[in-house]
């Protein structure tokens, strides 16, 4: 079964007057379960639209979006917050953590608007820090982590929920080459372990470590296509820590 | 569903974000400070002035009549009282013997004087000449000795009960029975002390009082007085009937013919709650609604610091919203914020209002009152909600995509 199913999706912006510019012309697609995909294309390709609108911060002008299914275009803003909330995990450019709040409350953040209780909340997010080997960060505030560690905690945030999708808006974009790689390597570790990965991503060398590429020029799909030559880590160290 | 915890993380956010700037909150904290030690202060002193008024009110008896030339509350012109002829003391004895719903009747004729024992001495003492009636006419209290009796009044004897003030300013540690006092350079010993009535009339009460045989009175200070004649009705219940008893005695005295209307007035105490009734009123209302306003400008300081909250974390509403806060969340969290500064205001401001209401006591019979406490809390709770509402609101309807693209 498919997670997302774009039918046509138009997004179209008011710039006043009668001008209207449409970032989104008509975009289809299909992501199933366990998917990692890149979603390419220079700035102004309508990329980062079509982000928001995948992630449910952004409702299409019109189109039908599905989500497992269910029909999220006509959402209101609170049925879109819970879907974000359980459904969707965000890890951002430039990471977005709170920035007064520890690893560990960033990444427990996600669970309290989903309403679990303290304890669990404390279990599940010290065990998924781990999970990105840093749980013997977690009480340290962003600002006393390295970037590297930062977008960890992110991804951790970001997995905290147990998603259905993990959405990474140039995940690496603010990271040396070194410790995006180690960011790569963690997604990839995450794909395989059966989570389903979105990328956006302009530079083409990271979209490479996903299996399909999905290219947007003008707000088209330019093409829809397997990874011919897909980048992978060895199996064996799965991450740097 | 999750609103309890939803509650208590928006009030984690806002402690952090208060300790996270401190000056500012101090700040913004100060206005609902001022604000509501104004409001508390002037509440209490509000509440002193109505007790201060009961009491004093009570002083003068709640089953007492006053028969006198002068109403204690009018719209009449000024010259035409003044012109009505005096009461005079034989119409005590007439009013005595015709009514039949009255306790005792007491004429009263007062004058200011010197009082002095020894080297001390009140400059201005309000001396009284009466009957042996006058306590019990006038319900009043003897704390000490006695009044004095119907020999010594009919003999116009120089003894004299005086009221706890004057014993106070002229005997230290000295047991005033006894010990003969100067009035205006006459010899009175004092037989009796009223009990202590306090209150804002003070020279109504017994307490600033000396009172004298009516005869002694007559001697010393002369008798072309105006008189006032107490008048203590048996049954509290029966005090309109006996108003009404008097004035016909009064009309008869005074030979009035019918159609003209009374050259007297019958004036009892609650006349003067009826005319303060407004009066305080308007004072509550006038009082209330000044330092109300020094309140309302700190609310406006917490609207305005909360606007400027809120633009400043823009970029972490929308980091909130995209991992799932709903509105609702977003709103409750900023309400929780401005709440909480004027709750804290709130507390603080009571704290200086205690003390500052131990001063107001010292003038006025007053304490603050716990519903004023409570009163107060709420108010400042309700002041943060109202204040932080548009904030907030804008916070919560915030587009997550604008949010989160804001630096």
């Amino acid at each position: 079964m498919n997670v997302i199913e774009l039918t046509s999706i138009v997004k179209s912006y008011d710039m006043g007057g009668a001008q209207e510019v449409q970032a989104l012309r008509g975009v289809s697609v299909a992501i199933a379960k366990n998917e990692y995909v890149a979603i390419m294309g220079p700035s102004g390709s309508g990329k980062s639209t079509l982000m928001n609108i995948i992630g449910c911060l952004d409702t299409p002008t019109s189109g039908q979006y599905l989500f497992n299914g269910v029909n999220v275009s006509e959402m209101d803003d609170n049925e879109l917050a819970k879907i974000r909330n359980k459904e969707i995990g965000f890890v951002f450019q430039t990471f977005n953590l709170l920035p007064r709040s520890d690893a560990l409350h960033n990444v427990e953040l996600p669970l309290i608007y989903a309403g679990v209780p303290s304890a669990e909340r404390k279990r599940r997010a010290q065990e998924t820090l781990e999970h990105v080997q840093l749980g013997d960060r977690v009480h340290h505030k962003p600002n006393e982590l390295s970037g590297g560690q930062r977008q960890r905690v992110a991804v951790a945030r970001a997995l905290v929920t147990r998603p259905s999708i993990i959405l990474a808006d140039e995940p690496t974009g603010n990271l040396d080459t070194k410790t995006g790689e180690e960011i790569m390597m963690l997604f990839e570790e995450l794909h395989r372990q059966g989570n389903t990965i979105i990328l956006v991503t302009h530079e083409a060398d990271i979209a490479e470590h996903a299996i399909r590429a999905i290219r947007l020029r003008d707000g088209h799909i330019e093409s829809d296509e397997l990874i011919v030559k897909r980048r992978t880590f060895d199996k064996k160290p799965a991450m740097a820590s | 569903m999750y609103f309890f915890q939803e509650l208590v993380e928006g009030l984690a956010i806002s402690f952090r974000a208060i300790r996270a700037n401190k000056m500012r909150s101090i700040l913004t904290t100060l206005g609902i400070v001022i604000g509501i030690v104004s409001v508390t202060v002037m509440a209490t002193a509000i509440e002193g002035i109505n007790r201060a008024f009961d009491r004093s009110a009570a002083a003068f008896g709640t089953d007492v009549l006053y028969v006198q030339k002068w109403p204690w509350v009018s719209n009449e012109d000024w010259s035409t009282i003044r012109n009505r002829r005096n009461i005079k003391v034989q119409y005590a004895a007439k009013i005595e013997r015709q009514a039949t719903l009255v306790d005792a009747v007491a004429p009263v004729i007062g004058t200011v004087r010197r009082v002095s024992y020894g080297s001390n001495s009140v400059e201005s003492a309000f001396i009284s000449g009466t009957t042996n009636q006058y306590l019990n006419a006038s319900g009043g209290t003897i704390a000490d000795g006695r009044f004095f009796t119907a020999e010594e009044s009919a003999g116009g004897r120089p003894v004299c009960a005086v009221g706890a003030s004057i014993v106070e300013n002229l005997f230290y540690n000295e047991d005033p029975i006894g010990k003969t006092i100067r009035v205006a350079g006459y010899p009175y010993t004092i037989v009796g002390v009223f009990e202590k009535q306090g209150g804002m009339f003070g020279t109504f009460t017994s307490d600033s009082r000396v009172f004298v045989p009516l005869i002694s009175f007559e001697n010393h200070f002369g008798a072309r007085r105006d008189v006032t004649i107490q008048v203590r009705v048996q049954n509290q219940k029966e005090m309109d009937d006996a108003k009404i008893e008097i004035e016909g005695i009064m009309r008869q005295i005074r030979d009035l013919p019918p159609g003209k209307s009374n050259d007297f007035n019958v004036n009892q105490q609650d006349v003067l709650l009826q005319f303060f009734d407004p009066i305080s009123t308007t004072i509550a209302i006038i009082g209330l609604f000044i330092t109300g306003l020094s309140l309302f400008v700190g609310s406006i300081g917490i609207m305005n610091i909360m606007f400027v909250s809120v633009t400043e974390r823009t970029k972490e509403i929308g980091i909130r919203k995209a991992i799932g806060a709903k509105r609702r969340t977003i709103l409750l969290q900023f309400l929780a914020e401005s709440a909480s500064i004027c709750l804290i205001g709130g507390i603080i401001g009571l704290m200086f209002a205690f003390p500052l209401s131990l001063i107001v006591n010292q003038f006025l019979p007053t304490a603050m009152p716990l519903s004023v406490v409570a009163i107060s809390i709420l108010i400042s709770l309700f002041v943060g909600v109202i204040s932080g509402f548009l904030p907030a609101y804008r916070a919560a309807k915030m587009d997550p995509v604008e949010a989160l693209r804001y630096e």
